[in-house]
């Protein structure tokens, strides 16, 4: 029971905190908004157990992305203009597509019902073999490098391939050789 | 839809209404706002309220984190373990390695938006496509005949 | 570079090396308690981001020189990608750790979570800190009155 009381007063933070988000128009306030919204979702996260999560999005969303956003801001303009057109179109399509997925929810089973399909399958046998096969504390860890290995890999090469992109985006190794062109030119 | 009104069913089912209200909010500020970096902002909603959501999925009444006791030689304590039930890990790993992920794919879309800002000199989704038009239009103006009609 | 702000200098100094030192136990730690490569590597790019955006950028090139950076974006994908080479060289499954000690397979794998989370740890560095360089690179285009 105290579960839910707190899991439903930690969203509906998180809600205020993203309706504010909506209503600022100063990009600071909201990259700071958005820094908080972060650090109220790992403390979610906590309370559903994931604890490996809670902390990758602590260091992640709270930490990392408010610099990069930041920095951002630095490179482009302080304040958002006022839109011209007005929000009525998307405010239907939000509505038709919440309507359509509360609609998907009707069927799912309740909030943490352990008989969930989601929890009778492979989840509960990772948890019985990992003691045996692995021996590993941590059954996070367990999973993500050794039964899932292949995901962690392609997930690894990801992070390589968007760091590869902001790097040909911004670091400014091709205007250098341009400018070398225009120096021999 | 009548089972929205039942108090039992909403009690289980409230989570996944509230994470819905949150991506809605998310995909609100993606369509509505103009600007690039709140979209990215509003990206970032969304993205977090499907993580919960996805997580939320694997959430067991009276479980705990998927963190075994161990004993003094540093190995798993088996006897330790009857009787405790644990949350299914599976949902964590497949949305840690996606946090880490969704980041670096947003900083890719923070580097595009810096080059925007270079070329067009501003950040705004409207002023943007007003100078895309005119650059169409100044184009059509000087080569439109010549490539055999309007473009 | 902060000339005038004397606290956050000195506090910067005394935080990195623990900021380090966490981000040191969060990746060899991440067998037993929360923790593993993606949260290291993200606390290591931290120390250095919070050394560059009070010192400035050229003093953390410095310590952590940009062909470094880029050097360690890969490293750590071929360490990865290098230990399922290993075990499929030594008559085992791609990724399969118990090639790394075949009489005790636990070990093996207790070896290859670390070597693997490892090179996870060195590829979330190198991107974060090399994503860092690239942004701060630029010149600003709003002085510091516009915030």
């Amino acid at each position: 029971m105290i579960d839910t009381v707190t899991n439903i007063i930690l969203l509906s933070m998180l809600v205020i905190t993203a309706l504010a988000i909506v209503r600022m128009d100063r990009l600071f306030a909201v990259v700071m908004l958005s820094g908080v919204f972060s650090l109220l979702s790992a403390l979610l996260f906590v309370t559903l157990d994931a604890v490996d999560v809670a902390f990758t999005e602590a260091a992640v969303g709270a930490g990392i992305s408010t610099v990069l956003l930041l920095s951002t801001i630095a490179l482009t303009k302080p304040v958002e203009k006022r839109a011209r057109h007005t929000a009525l179109v998307p405010f239907i399509v939000v509505c038709v597509t919440g309507a359509a997925l509360v609609y998907g929810t009707l069927d799912m089973p309740a909030f943490g019902d352990p008989n969930a399909p989601a929890l009778t399958h492979v989840g509960p046998e990772y948890l019985a073999r990992t003691p045996v096969d692995i021996d590993v504390p941590n059954a996070v860890t367990a999973i993500l490098g050794s039964y899932r290995g292949f995901d962690t890999l392609g997930e690894a090469a990801v992070v390589f391939t968007a760091g590869i992109g902001v790097l040909l985006l911004l670091s400014g190794l091709r205007r250098r050789r341009e400018d070398e062109e225009e120096d021999q030119a | 839809m009548s089972k929205l009104l039942d108090l039992q069913f909403l009690a289980g089912h409230a989570h996944y209404l509230l994470f819905i209200v949150l991506m809605m909010t998310g995909l609100f500020i993606v369509v509505d706002k103009t600007n690039l970096v709140k979209k990215i902002v509003g990206l970032n909603i969304f993205q977090v309220s499907v993580f919960m959501f996805y997580v939320s999925i694997g959430k067991v009444k009276g479980g705990t984190a998927p963190i075994f006791p161990m004993d003094d030689k540093y190995h798993v304590d088996t006897a330790a373990m009857a009787g405790q039930v644990y949350s299914n890990p599976l949902p964590h790993v497949l949305i840690l390695t996606a946090i880490v992920v969704g980041i670096a794919t947003t900083s890719l879309g923070l580097a595009l938006i810096v080059r925007i800002r270079e070329s067009f000199d501003t950040i705004d989704e409207e002023d943007i496509l007003a100078i895309e038009q005119d650059m169409t239009r100044e184009d059509n103006k000087k080569h439109g005949n010549a490539m055999g009609g309007l473009a | 570079m902060i000339y005038h702000h004397l606290i956050l200098r000195v506090v910067t100094k005394v935080l990195v090396g623990t900021i380090v030192l966490f981000a040191l136990y969060v990746q060899f730690h991440g067998d037993f308690s929360p923790g593993g490569g993606f949260q290291a590597g993200v606390i290591m790019a931290v120390a250095f981001i919070i050394y560059g955006i009070v010192f400035g950028l050229r003093n953390v090139k410095r310590v952590f020189p940009e062909w470094l950076v880029h050097k360690l974006l890969a490293l750590g994908v071929l360490i990865y990608a290098g230990t399922g080479i290993y075990s499929m060289f030594m008559g085992y499954d791609f990724l399969d750790y118990d090639a790394l000690s075949p009489a005790y397979p636990t070990i093996g794998q207790h070896w290859g979570l670390l070597i693997i989370e490892f090179g996870v740890g060195v590829t979330v560095t190198g991107v974060m800190v090399a994503i860092y360089y690239a942004f701060a690179g630029r010149p600003p285009s709003i002085s510091n009155e516009d915030w």
